[in-house]
C-alpha cells in the first residue's frame, strides 16, 4: 500500500511541564506569558505519520491547527519534525475560547474532506481539556470508522492492523480506510526537531483558511460558568518509621480489617 | 416563553422539567458479568432526576439486563443481543443509541467514565450533532455539571444547551448504586445495522489478575521508576495481597515496561480514590497526581525528601523502600 494521504491534528496547549493558575475572576486559565507547546499526544500523531512515511505508506503528510496566529508555531513545530506542509484554520482570539471539540471536529471534518485524506490521526486528548473526544466526534461526522487510543498500528492488505490501548490490556482491531485514529502515549517516542530542520521547516507552506470560507458553524453549546482552583489537601506529616506509619493508619481505620 | 404562556412560578416549572429529564444509560459489561462501575453512573443519573432506563447490548447479555433490572432506581432495561455488538465496537452500538434517541427524546445519555465510554459516548454526540461532556464529578442541575480540567489542577462548571446531554461519568465522584426491591421491566430490542467490514474486532490481550480491579479496589499499592525492575514490583504484589489492595503504577514504571499499561494511573491512565493509595518510589508528577489525588488517605514512601508527592501524603516516609516495604509486609 503507498500514497495515503495522511491529516495530523495539532493542538496548541499550555506546556505540560508549567503549573497553571487559575484567573482570579473565575473566568479561567492565565495563558499570558505561560509557556505553551505542542499537545504532547499530538506530538505522537506527528511522529507516527512521519512514520509512515519513511515506510512509504504514507506519501503526503499534512499538520492542520486551529486556533489564533500564535497557532502558526505548533505547525512549524510539525514541520521541523518532518511534516510536509501545514493547513492552518484561522479562529480569532474571542472565537478561540469557547471553541470546542465538537467544532474543530467539523473544522478537521471539512478538510479532510476536501483534500480527500485517507487517515487522519489526532492525539487521545488535549492536557488542558482532558477531553477525549475530538476523534470519536470526527469520524462521527465523517461517518468512518474510528481506532481510538492506539498503542501500535501497521497496514496489511490495505487495511489498518490496530491495538487500542483498554482497561483490562489490549485489544486488537482491523480497520478499513479512510478512517480516524487516535495516538496513546505508547504509540512512539517522537524525534526532536534538529537545528537544519527548524530552518527547513522555516520553507515549507502553510495554507491559511478561515472558518467562514470553511462554512461550518463554530458556535459553542456548552457554557464555561467557573473556573476555579481545586480544593487543597490539607498538609499531612512525615512519619519516623514503618512501625509509626502503621500504627497511624490503624488509628485512622484504614488497616483495621487486618489480623 | 413557556413561563410566561403558563405563568408557573420557578419551582413548579423547574419541577415539570425534573419530572420530564430522562436518562439512558450505557451499561459496560463483558457478555458475562456486568462491569460495577457500570453502577455509578446510575446514582449520576438520579442526581439529575426523572425515569431512568439502562441499555445492555452484546452478543450474550439477557443474564445482565436481568441483573441490571433489578438495582434501584433502575425503571427499564432494554437489551439487544446480536453478533455484530462483538468487541463493543462504537460503529455498532452507535446506530444502535442513536435510533433509540430519535424514537425516545432523552434528556441525558451517560455512561462512567471508562475506555469503552470514552470511545463510544463522543460518536455518538456527535452523530445526533451536540457537545459530550466528559468525565463529571458533580450534577448541579439537568444542564449543569462540574469536571475537571488541566490534570485535575482546575475545577470547571459548565453548562449545555444541547437538547441531549451524552455524559460520561467519573465513577470514583458517585457512588454504586446498589440492588432495590422490585426488579423494572425489561423490552428486548431489534438491532439497527447490519454486519460491516468496515471494523473487524479481532482479539484482545486482557491482563489476567487475582486482585481486586483498580478503579474499585478499597486500597491501591502503586509504584514508579525507583522500582528499578519489573520483578521489583513483586514486593508491592506481597504488600498488596496481604492488604488485598490493587496494584497501580506510574507512567515511568509503565513505559520503562515494568508493568503493564493497564495498570496506569494518571490523567491519561485510570483515575482511582481509594480509602488508601499508598505510593511507592512515585515522585508525585502533576499527570500521576491527576490520578490519584482524591484518594482518603494517602501514605508516600520515598527516598527523596523533596519529592512532590509528600504535598500530598497524609503520611510520608522518607525511606528505601527496598526495606521498609518488606517490613511493612511482614508487620502489618
Amino acid at each position: 500500500m503507498s500514497g495515503l494521504k495522511v491529516l495530523v491534528g495539532c493542538k496548541r496547549v499550555i506546556d505540560y511541564a508549567v503549573k497553571i493558575r487559575v484567573k482570579p475572576d473565575k473566568t479561567g486559565i492565565v495563558t499570558d506569558g505561560v509557556k505553551h507547546s505542542m499537545n504532547p499526544f499530538d506530538e505522537i500523531a506527528v511522529e507516527e505519520a512521519i512514520r509512515l512515511k519513511e515506510k512509504n505508506i504514507a506519501n503526503e503528510i499534512i499538520a492542520i491547527s486551529c486556533g489564533p496566529a500564535k497557532n502558526e508555531e505548533t505547525l512549524r513545530t510539525a514541520l521541523a519534525m518532518g511534516m510536509d506542509r501545514g493547513i492552518h484554520v484561522v479562529v480569532g482570539d474571542k472565537d478561540y475560547e469557547t471553541l470546542q471539540p465538537l467544532a474543530v471536529a467539523k473544522l478537521i471534518a471539512k478538510v479532510a474532506q476536501d483534500i480527500k485524506a485517507d487517515l487522519i490521526i489526532l492525539g487521545k486528548q488535549a492536557i488542558d481539556d482532558d477531553c477525549n473526544q475530538t476523534g470519536q466526534l470526527l469520524s462521527a461526522i465523517m461517518n468512518v470508522p474510528q481506532a481510538t487510543c492506539t498503542s501500535k498500528l501497521e497496514f496489511n492488505n490495505g487495511r489498518l492492523k490496530v491495538s487500542r490501548e483498554v482497561d483490562g490490556g489490549l485489544e486488537n482491531l482491523s480497520v478499513k480506510l479512510p478512517c480516524v485514529v487516535t495516538a496513546d502515549l505508547r504509540l512512539n517516542e517522537p524525534r526532536f526537531a534538529t537545528l537544519p530542520n527548524i530552518m527547513k521547516a522555516k520553507k515549507k507552506k502553510i495554507d491559511v483558511m478561515k472558518v467562514d470560507d470553511l462554512a461550518v458553524d463554530i458556535k459553542p453549546h456548552i457554557e464555561t460558568v467557573s473556573v476555579v482552583d481545586p480544593p487543597v489537601r490539607s498538609a499531612g506529616i512525615k512519619v519516623e518509621d514503618v512501625d509509626t506509619l502503621i500504627k497511624k493508619l490503624k488509628e485512622q481505620g484504614f488497616i483495621k480489617s487486618l489480623s | 416563553m413557556l413561563r410566561n404562556t403558563l405563568k408557573l412560578p420557578n419551582s413548579i416549572l423547574y419541577g415539570i422539567i425534573q419530572r420530564y429529564a430522562s436518562t439512558l444509560i450505557v451499561i459496560e459489561h463483558n457478555n458475562e458479568s456486568l462491569t460495577p462501575t457500570s453502577l455509578h453512573s446510575i446514582s449520576a443519573a438520579k442526581a439529575i432526576g426523572g425515569d431512568i432506563t439502562c441499555l445492555v447490548a452484546g452478543t450474550k447479555c439477557k443474564q445482565i439486563a436481568d441483573a441490571v433490572s433489578k438495582i434501584d432506581g433502575v425503571k427499564k432495561v432494554l437489551f439487544a443481543e446480536n453478533n455484530i455488538y462483538k468487541g463493543f465496537l462504537p460503529e455498532s452500538l452507535t446506530p444502535l443509541v442513536v435510533d433509540l434517541q430519535l424514537k425516545m427524546k432523552y434528556t441525558h445519555i451517560l455512561a462512567t467514565s471508562s475506555s469503552f465510554a470514552k470511545n463510544l459516548l463522543p460518536r455518538i454526540a456527535g452523530k445526533l450533532d451536540v457537545a459530550p461532556i466528559s468525565d463529571i464529578l458533580e450534577v448541579k442541575n439537568e444542564n449543569t455539571f462540574v469536571r475537571t480540567i488541566y490534570a485535575g489542577n482546575a475545577v470547571t462548571t459548565i453548562k449545555s444547551s444541547d437538547p441531549v446531554k451524552v455524559i460520561s461519568v467519573r465513577a470514583t465522584s458517585f457512588e454504586m448504586a446498589k440492588e432495590g426491591l422490585s426488579a423494572a421491566n425489561i423490552e428486548e430490542l431489534a438491532a439497527t445495522t447490519t454486519p460491516s467490514d468496515d471494523v473487524i474486532w479481532e482479539s484482545a490481550e486482557l491482563s489476567v489478575s487475582e486482585r481486586p480491579e483498580l478503579t474499585s479496589a478499597k486500597i491501591v499499592v502503586s509504584g514508579g521508576r525507583g522500582m528499578k525492575s519489573g520483578e521489583n514490583f513483586n514486593l508491592l504484589y506481597k504488600l498488596a495481597d496481604k492488604l488485598n489492595a490493587a496494584v497501580g503504577a506510574s507512567r515511568a514504571a509503565v513505559d520503562a515496561g515494568y508493568v503493564p499499561n493497564d495498570m496506569q494511573v494518571g490523567q491519561t491512565g485510570k483515575m482511582v480514590a481509594p480509602d488508601l493509595y499508598i505510593a511507592v518510589a512515585i515522585s508525585g508528577a502533576i499527570q500521576h497526581l491527576a490520578g490519584m489525588k482524591d484518594s482518603k488517605c494517602i501514605v508516600a514512601i520515598n527516598k527523596d525528601p523533596e519529592a512532590p508527592i509528600f504535598q500530598v501524603s497524609d503520611y510520608g516516609l522518607v525511606a528505601d523502600l527496598f526495606k521498609v516495604v518488606p517490613e511493612l509486609t511482614e508487620k502489618i
